[in-house]
């Protein structure tokens, strides 16, 4: 099928963007004069921060999709679902790295500054979405509740970002502002940066599509059953 | 809409003042969380003044989590929740009915709970009009986030786990915003307090509408 | 004249269970219609089919001149549901509960005390909460709802179950004074004889769909 040659094809291509960007970054690039060889830490993630915020923006956009009347197929239920669970795995990347950034940075593993707390509250936020997909019960029931916490977790992306931005520029400028760093990117530091966002957003497609299908399995599984269910239904009623 | 809110809420009230959940479960409840933070934080009043704010507010939220799950209980005792639906009310009018009902016992739990911390915290309560208007913006908001995913939550089997799951880190930010609110007055900068306000109502302004519109998908199902 | 419920193949989903499975069905207005059949038969979705609280999968249904399948809300107001369950706040007295549905359905809540006082509610039951009543009382109370609210469309579900005699007799009485009114009943009933006597005819349910001769069934 052709759409499988696509899908593998993206696969392959995100995965091997991915070695690129992993041997160029560790091997290639030459180390900053500010930051040394932390500054091999960008090259990963603020691509894993950008998958994550499209992950969401998908799954926001899947929901929505789904709750319209005219354009509700659960196609988007399984769709929001299986990009917000490829959102919270980024999600999770893009701490770790940020963490390991603070710690040789500041000597802190964490530091309440607004992106990473966004980032955190946007990680437990989202692992609340997932589990709400979990609960056991009528597929549909569950599929427009989920969609109506997709809506809810990610209008609050917005004031949650807003408020911590806020709260902590109160007491102290923002940490993280890579602009003010006077951090001069080009020539091969620009490519690998660049192919590292290209293959984290194939990589993301990758994943997406797989568990979109396994969703698609899975229910075109129960709409066969259902056939076959109503003919032992109707059976029920036709004495022995 | 008003007037299917009005009969909800009325209801809902009435049942609370005839069970008294909320002033005797909810109320303590929050009494025991501010008792605790003293403990944990020791009982040298210059480390309790300063996070008094913060405590009272996270009190306020688990509070505000046990109000909605009491909201909810009312409805799903002996099928109710199907009986609202065929009471044939706007489910508009049964949001802002409940989310109604559930922000008049958080006022008063808050009213209660401020003279506690008052007195627990060693606490001078100045800036009175930000740090009310502060209360109300925050329960607002509180209230609605709480009813729409306790509907959200309603009628699913591990409800009581999964409700402040999903509700704290929405509410996260009217924790900050009230918080900083009421640290600004209490140190007696209410025109930095007011700023917070804003953050308050534009999340009560949002999340009320949203209730408005999701209600009636969330009630329509088998 | 409109038939009051319309079916035509109707399929109503439980998850992937099949509540009904391809239920066909016509009750015309002012009917009394007995429903039976076996436990899990179908007949307790096919009254929440008919009450707007089930979606419909597959078919076609049409009750008070409403689509099931486009607006199940404004039927709602027009139907009572008596079902195993009561839908009453325990919290409240029986006169608050009566109140509660008669404002929510946009009736005069003056209707209240008439009807408790024909299901013998009157006096101090009146004012006690329903969490104290026996479950004879409960169900009275769901009834004295019922005849308040006084919907074009009746759905008992096993009315009888845990009326005394006396309670009984009011039901009765209730039901045949809906039919001088024009009201449409659908009954679920195991009592086949006591619900023949009311009914204008039987409808047998089997298997989640509607058998259209209820063949040699005693």
């Amino acid at each position: 099928m052709k759409s499988n040659r696509i899908l593998r094809l993206t696969g392959a291509l995100g995965l091997a963007g991915v070695v690129a960007t992993f041997w160029l970054g560790l091997f290639v690039t030459p180390n900053a004069e500010f930051f040394g060889s932390l500054v091999r830490l960008l090259y990963v993630h603020p691509s894993m921060a950008w998958v994550a915020f499209l992950a969401y923006g998908m799954a926001f956009l899947s929901s929505l999709l789904y709750l319209w009347p005219r354009t509700r197929h659960p196609r988007f239920d399984h769709l929001a679902g299986a990009s917000a669970e490829v959102g919270v795995v980024f999600t999770g990347l893009t701490l770790v790295t940020g963490s390991i950034w603070g710690r040789t940075t500041w000597g802190v593993w964490w530091t309440w500054d607004p992106l990473l707390t966004t980032t955190a509250l946007l990680f437990v936020l989202y692992l609340g979405y997932l589990a709400l997909r979990r609960v056991p019960g009528d597929p549909e029931v569950v599929a427009r509740r989920s969609a109506i916490a997709a809506l809810i977790a990610f209008i609050d992306v917005p004031i949650v970002y807003f408020s911590v931005t806020w709260w902590r520029s109160l007491h102290q400028p923002p940490t993280v502002n890579l602009a003010s760093r006077h951090l001069y990117v080009h020539g091969i530091m620009a490519f690998t940066l660049f192919l590292s966002f290209a293959s984290f957003t194939l990589v993301y497609a990758w994943l997406t599509a797989q568990r979109y299908r396994l969703y698609a399995l899975a229910e075109k599984e129960a709409d066969e059953g259902l056939d076959l269910a109503l003919e032992e239904r109707r059976a029920e009623g036709v004495p022995a | 809409m008003w007037r299917d809110a009005l009969i909800v809420a009325g209801k809902d009230l009435r049942i609370e003042l005839r069970s008294k959940v909320a002033l005797n479960q909810v109320v303590p409840f929050a009494a025991v969380v501010i008792l605790l933070f003293g403990l944990a934080l020791g009982p040298d009043r210059a480390a309790l003044s300063p996070a008094a704010a913060g405590l009272f507010w996270v009190a306020v939220l688990l509070s505000a989590v046990l109000a909605t799950q009491r909201s909810f209980a009312v409805e799903a005792a002996d099928g109710a929740r199907d009986g609202l639906r065929l009471s044939g009310l706007d489910p508009a009018g049964i949001f802002l009915g409940k989310a109604g009902a559930v922000a008049g016992e958080l006022i008063v739990l808050e009213g209660l709970l401020s003279v506690g911390v008052a007195v627990l915290y060693g606490l001078q309560l100045t800036g009175g009009l930000v740090l009310v208007a502060a209360c109300l913006a925050a329960t607002v908001g509180l209230a609605a986030v709480g009813v729409t995913y306790g509907a959200v939550a309603s009628g699913l089997r591990i409800k009581e786990t999964l409700l402040p799951l999903l509700f704290l880190p929405v509410a996260a930010p009217v924790l900050l915003g009230a918080t900083k609110a009421w640290q600004e007055a209490l140190t007696g900068r209410p025109g930095a307090g007011a700023g917070w306000l804003g953050v308050l109502a534009a999340f009560a302004v949002v999340y009320v509408a949203v209730g408005i519109v999701a209600f009636g998908p969330l009630l329509e199902e088998a | 004249m409109a038939p009051a419920v319309f079916l035509h193949e109707a399929v109503v989903l439980s998850g992937r269970f099949p509540l009904l499975a391809g239920a066909s069905l016509q009750i015309e207005e002012g009917e009394i219609a007995h429903i039976r059949g076996a436990n899990g038969a179908g007949k307790t979705s096919l009254l929440r089919l008919c009450a707007g609280l089930l979606p419909l999968h597959r078919g076609a249904g049409f009750v008070l001149g409403h689509d099931l399948s486009l607006d199940r809300r404004s039927l709602r107001r027009q139907v009572g549901l008596l079902g195993h369950q009561s839908f009453l706040y325990e919290e409240l007295t029986v006169g608050e509960n009566l109140r509660y549905a008669l404002r929510a359905s946009g009736c005069d809540r003056r209707r209240a005390e008439p009807a408790a006082a024909r299901l013998s509610l009157a006096g101090r039951l009146f004012d006690t909460p329903v969490a104290r009543l026996s479950a004879g009382q409960r169900r009275r109370t769901a009834l004295a709802v019922l005849l308040a609210r006084d919907p074009a469309l009746w759905l008992l579900d096993e009315p009888h179950a845990g009326l005394d005699e006396e309670g009984r007799h009011l039901l009765d009485s209730l039901i045949a004074g809906s039919r001088a009114k024009g009201r449409t009943v659908v009954l679920c009933s195991h009592e086949h004889d006591h619900a023949a006597s009311l009914s204008d005819r039987v409808i047998v349910v089997a298997g989640g769909r509607v058998l259209q001769e209820p063949a040699g069934v005693a």
